[in-house]
């Protein structure tokens, strides 16, 4: 019992995910990344907004996007991304049960927003013709906006893994850091939409 | 014993509080994406005036993300720091350079 690191409320520490030289690391490792993928984003970012205009005698931005769905996206996520703080609220006050209620709310809001995604992208393929080879223009928007639901699809996967694997384990502080480090990355990823549903979409309507 | 029950409601409480504002970040979040929605849906604003102002808010809820919900605002971050703002850093040169490419 001594080597498990399960700790009852009473001792658990006030920071548990940052309470190991292994969390710490964990979570500088995880900002590293978050560095990393900044620059990944904008040079996607960087290719849309040069190719916005190069429709090929396609529909154009301000025709093909609905402000509605989009709303509706963003309202998901945004949502998504409290309720992971909810989690890690509960993750500190040493509520294990609670914490894996609030990741799974997390999780079906995800869920929701990668099916409106999934229904986006179906739409304009079928009613519209815009594809991923219609222009460069649908080129630099697949690439952009399924590179963010691809982020989603991955973060939504490793949210399942952690909360499958520790479900009977407890929180302790040997998957505490496992936690905080999912809800940075899944704050990171309503980051990238933010700019996603700025850049792409509204700033594409008014265009 | 009662110590620690008493450091722990200490800290319980302070958790409390702290759940207090990343609620009121999470409503401002909301009141900035619904302006932004409402300038585009709208249409009342030209072009040269919606666009800047959308970046503004945008940048104020990534700010918000960031210092709030990601913590950036605590103690011990400074590495942290270090590290976003160099990849803001290569992010703004990677979007320039790109932007720029359009313009000639």
């Amino acid at each position: 019992m001594a080597h498990d690191h399960s700790l009852n409320p009473e001792t658990m520490p006030h920071h548990p995910e940052k309470a190991t030289l292994e969390g710490k690391n964990k979570f500088l490792g995880l900002w590293f990344f978050l560095g990393g993928e900044t620059v990944l984003f904008a040079s996607l970012f960087g290719t849309y907004l040069a190719l916005k205009n190069s429709t090929a005698g396609g529909p154009t931005s301000e025709e093909l996007f609905g402000l509605e769905l989009v709303f509706l996206m963003t309202m998901l996520l945004l949502t998504s991304s409290l309720t992971s703080v909810y989690a890690m609220y509960h993750m500190k006050n040493n509520d294990f049960k609670k914490m894996q209620l609030w990741l799974g709310i997390t999780g079906l809001l995800g869920v929701a927003f990668l099916a409106c995604e999934i229904y986006e992208f179906y739409h304009y393929i079928h009613e519209y013709g815009f594809t991923f080879r219609s222009s460069a223009f649908g080129s630099a928007f697949y690439t952009l906006v399924g590179f963010h639901g691809g982020h989603v699809l991955f973060g939504l996967s490793w949210l399942a893994a952690i909360m499958i694997r520790n479900a009977k384990r407890g929180l302790n502080l040997y998957n505490a850091p496992k936690f905080n480090t999912f809800s940075l990355y899944w704050h990171f990823i309503d980051v990238v939409w933010v700019f996603i549903f700025t850049v792409v979409y509204l700033m594409g309507k008014v265009a | 014993m009662t110590n620690h029950t008493k450091s722990n409601e200490f800290h319980k409480q302070q958790n409390k509080e702290e759940m207090k504002k990343q609620l009121i970040t999470f409503a401002t979040m909301i009141i900035f994406t619904i302006i932004a929605f409402i300038i585009v849906g709208s249409g009342l604003m030209s072009k040269m005036l919606a666009i800047p102002l959308l970046l503004i808010l945008a940048l104020i809820q990534v700010a918000f993300q960031f210092y709030y919900f990601m913590h950036m605002k605590d103690k011990g971050h400074d590495m942290v720091a270090i590290m976003i703002y160099g990849g803001v850093w290569a992010a703004i040169l990677t979007v320039a350079a790109l932007s720029l490419v359009i313009w000639w």
